[in-house]
């Protein structure tokens, strides 16, 4: 075998491992995925799949409805979380939507979910309950929005 | 202060299927090189053995499309390349040292990665959540410190160049080490995603940092002990070294306080230092270390910096080199092997491959939404970036030099097993991390399980009296319900869709 074929081949192969070090890098670029974390403060708009997916969203969110779910005291007072036609599940399991770091949550502690004119919330036999404007809840209680719903020490608020 | 949205990810599977052709084709034509560089002509094999790796890549590839498709789609490709890198350098040393292709340590190597591979396919396969793993936290426990105990027990341990690190049973060996890593791994998450609180939070400030009471101080002992009784009873430099640091920085991420860091390496570094002056074996590591080229000790630290120094900055080519010249140029050597042919440029390309193969472990422990997931999956990434700084440390003197295998490329079927397990759960958590919300199946303790029965009883009650009513919803009912089948929810979810339904009715 000449020299000069070998001398390629040993370059060529130090270029493929190379090229195939900056292929995975490339690939690394893509790498936002999972929850996607928004400061407050840069203004954009979450996404515009969001705005794609609008016309599907239910009659409660068509009607000026509340859109998202604010927590507005607690440990993750400021956090918001889009209400999504799917229900949300609050509770201190990492499998809950809105994971609360509040002693006195349950587990799986509160759902809420659109209903045909406005959203509702389940209080899923959480052990301290769940207070809607001051009213311990069971199932099915009405939000609307502006409500408060209080969990241990956290508040969330609907907000538009 | 933030706001969290639900993106649905690509789930890379076909980028992973490219980079892996890639990694397959780098590896073919680096198998090809060492051919045309030793004996003039394209390997006779390359067909079937490379077709080989192609399928049962292929067939991992597939595995994860089917059972873990999100997970993240770097991590196969580089340990497969790692791995290919590796079968091929050790069949260029089997030719070195004479052997042919059917009796050289390349074939077993190859035997191995297929074994590994397979095996790394069933643990995802069985292996559908690793929070499973939180339960058996202090199994993992005992069968981890029996593992790394075997070695010991007189029959069965053996004894290899002064170090008691294998067991032999009916011909076959093992190095128990490896497994018991995994294992240790496991039982620190769970251990520590238990006691994180008071590990953290309780203790007196003093000098701007936060002490630990003292009985807190019990399990870094224990660990910071059994590395020791490793040292001793074991000579096994590199484990002790290994089981300590990961024990140390999985302390740190779980409790984020930099005085566990300054307690483990004060700890360590006293016993490094003891142990330099009451052993015999370690003192020669450490002369080893300061002057290579010391007369009447071995001259492997040399050799290998030689044959490094011949490759330079490009390497002399696959076949080209001598690096079989070097003790265990294969295994514990391999990656002096790698600078001598390769050169710095290859070596450091080799490096970067660790470097992203822990940083997808890293990633991946950021993503996941639970405590012992993220302390696992860190854990791993952090065992496989040790273990790969200690060999090569070693190797370019950056540290004294310790018996431990280069992951992925070393000859060795227990390093090789382990570490592929590694991969599986590395893809695994990396799958539940990166799954989207709407595909995630919820698990259901068995609690609840009953609770739900029950109600499920209930809402049938319920709605028989109100089939009328529920007939007029029933287009919403049907829309939740196939939504509920579609996240893959189990019996537990659809009764409480019934009830809402009915629910809302009475609104």
């Amino acid at each position: 075998m000449s020299e000069l074929t070998l001398n390629v081949i040993r370059l060529g192969l130090l270029a493929l491992l190379w090229a195939f070090v900056f292929s995975i890098v490339g690939a690394l670029r893509a790498d936002l995925y999972g929850t996607r974390v928004l400061t407050r403060g840069s203004n954009r708009r979450p996404e515009p799949r969001a705005a794609a997916k609008a016309p599907k969203q239910s009659r409660a969110q068509r009607q000026n409805g509340p859109t998202h779910l604010a927590v507005i005291a607690g440990s993750l007072r400021g956090t918001t979380v889009p209400l999504s036609e799917k229900g949300i599940l609050i509770g201190r399991n990492p499998e809950c939507t809105l994971v609360l770091t509040d002693d006195f949550a349950s587990g799986r502690h509160l759902r809420v979910y659109p209903g045909q004119d406005a959203w509702f919330a389940d209080d899923l036999e959480s052990t301290n309950g769940t207070f809607v404007n001051q009213q311990r809840i069971d199932t099915g209680a009405r939000l609307v929005l502006g409500s408060q719903i209080r969990i241990g020490q956290t508040v969330i608020e609907l907000r538009r | 202060m933030s706001t969290v949205t639900d993106v649905r990810p690509p789930t890379g599977r076909f980028t992973e299927l490219l980079l892996l052709l890639f990694a397959i084709a780098i590896v073919l034509v680096a198998y090809a090189n060492v051919g045309l560089a030793t004996t003039g002509s394209i390997p006779a094999g390359i067909v079937v053995q490379g077709s080989g790796l192609l399928i049962i890549s292929l067939g991992l590839h597939l595995v994860i499309r089917h059972v873990a498709k999100y997970a993240d789609p770097l991590l196969l490709p580089i340990a497969t390349l790692l791995n290919g890198l590796g079968l091929v350098m050790i069949y260029r040393i089997d030719i070195g040292q004479g052997f042919d292709a059917g009796n050289g340590a390349a074939t077993r190597q190859l035997l191995w990665s297929v074994l590994s591979i397979v095996l790394a396919g069933a643990v995802l396969w069985i292996l559908r959540d690793h929070r499973i793993l939180r339960r058996y936290t202090f199994t993992a426990m005992a069968a981890g410190f029996a593992l790394l105990l075997l070695p010991m027990l007189p029959v069965i341990g053996q004894t290899v160049n002064g170090s008691r690190l294998w067991i032999s049973i009916a011909g076959f060996t093992f190095q128990p080490g490896e497994i018991a890593k995994i294992c240790l791994t496991v039982f620190f998450a769970g251990y520590l995603v238990q006691t994180r609180d008071a590990l953290s939070l309780v203790g007196r400030r003093f000098m701007g940092l936060q002490l630990p009471r003292g009985r807190d101080l019990g399990p870094i002992l224990a660990a910071w002990g059994l590395s020791v009784l490793i040292l001793v009873a074991q000579r096994d430099l590199g484990s002790s070294l290994l089981f300590f640091g990961l024990f140390v920085a999985m302390l740190y991420l779980a409790t984020e306080r930099l005085s566990w860091i300054i307690i483990g390496l004060s700890l360590f570094v006293g016993g490094a230092f003891v142990a330099w002056r009451l052993f015999s074996h370690v003192q020669t590591r450490v002369d080893l270390w300061l002057d290579p080229f010391a007369p009447g000790l071995s001259d492997q630290v040399a050799k290998g910096l030689m044959g490094m120094a011949h490759g330079g900055m490009f390497g002399t080519g696959l076949g080209e080199g001598y690096p079989y010249e070097t003790y265990f140029a294969n295994s514990d050597y391999i990656v002096a092997s790698f600078g001598e042919e390769l050169g710095m440029v290859g070596l450091f390309a080799i490096i970067m491959l660790y470097a992203l193969l822990a940083e997808r472990g890293l990633r991946t422990a950021i993503g996941a939404r639970e405590g012992f997931g993220k302390l696992l999956a860190a854990g791993l990434a952090f065992s496989i970036a040790l273990q790969a700084f200690v060999v090569i440390g070693g190797i370019t003197r950056a540290i004294p030099l310790t018996g431990l295998t280069t992951p992925f490329l070393s000859a060795g079927g227990s390093s090789l097993l382990a570490n592929w397990i590694i991969i599986a759960l590395l893809l695994r958590i990396s799958d539940h991390a990166r799954r989207p919300e709407s595909e995630r199946p919820i698990e259901k303790p068995r609690k609840q399980a009953k609770r739900a029965a029950r109600e499920s009883a209930e809402a049938q009650a319920r709605a028989k009296s109100e089939a009328d009513r529920e007939a007029a919803t029933a287009d919403t009912a049907e829309v939740e319900h196939s939504a509920d089948t579609h996240s893959g929810d189990t019996e537990a979810q659809r009764p409480q869709t019934t009830t809402t339904t009915i629910e809302e009715e009475k609104e």
